[in-house]
């Protein structure tokens, strides 16, 4: 009985969701006009010199998001080699 | 591993490391990036650190080696962003793109195949990214390959 009222709440919520972003959703083929995207094509080769738009936003626009996922990755590495350095439970030889 | 296998990794080694150097170079240009080059390069590492023995190729590609990598591509990223303070302008600022020196050729408008010699910071960040990801990504398979003990 406890798993059935289980099941039956998350099909439930499940469903509301679904129905909720269905009604939301944009229609495939036909993209929401936006200011941004066409400042981008428009001056981001004059302003960054790179002819890949998307390396210019990546590096240029947004460069600060792309230092963020340096560090990111930066951290994770820290983290693994803390867990797995020399004489730790899992660790192994010195590297 | 066996012999067919070292010599199909010695063999393909040279080979990926071109190709992910031409990935992280072309960034600008083409497809791809400093992310997915060093991705590139690093898989190239992982091949040979999985095709030898751990003994023999942790003699060749040290750990250490790869730390400094990982660590001097943020260091480097941090400082070319900080230049951009020098001249008045905000952190990470495109400062050398049509500068006419390092990187900076005028770009032709429109569409066209591009020259590897414009883009201002734009190649230098994908190098610095480059470095950083190939130090990082190796330097994880070494760690785990550390602790594996072999009969």
């Amino acid at each position: 009985m406890r798993i059935f009222v289980v099941v039956m709440t998350i099909l439930v919520f499940c469903g509301a969701f679904a129905y909720v972003s269905h009604s939301a959703m944009i229609r495939y083929g036909d993209p929401p006009y936006t200011e941004m995207d066409d400042y981008f094509i428009r001056n981001g080769q004059e302003q960054t010199g790179a002819n890949n738009i998307v390396t210019s936003v990546v590096f240029d626009y947004r460069g600060f998001d792309t230092l963020g996922e340096a560090s990111v990755l930066f951290t994770a590495v820290l983290g693994v080699g803390i867990t797995l350095r020399k004489g730790s439970e899992w660790g192994g030889k010195e590297i | 591993m066996s012999k067919i296998v070292r010599s199909a990794a010695d063999l393909l080694y040279p080979f990926i490391l071109t190709f992910g150097f031409y990935i992280v170079v072309h960034g600008h240009l083409t497809a791809g990036g400093g992310f997915q080059g060093g991705a590139v390069i690093a898989t190239g590492i992982a091949l040979m650190f999985g095709a030898n023995r751990y003994k023999v190729i942790s003699q060749q590609i040290r750990g250490k080696m790869l730390r400094t990598c990982e660590a001097v591509g943020l260091i480097m990223f941090i400082i070319i962003g900080l230049c951009a303070l020098i001249d008045g302008k905000s952190f990470l600022y495109n400062w050398l793109a049509n500068a006419d020196w390092l990187f900076g050729h005028p770009v032709t408008y429109g569409s066209n195949t591009g020259d590897l010699y414009t883009a201002g910071i734009i190649p230098i960040l994908n190098i610095a990214i480059g470095i950083e990801v190939l130090g990082g990504l190796s330097l994880i398979i070494l760690y785990m390959l550390s602790g594996v003990s072999e009969e």
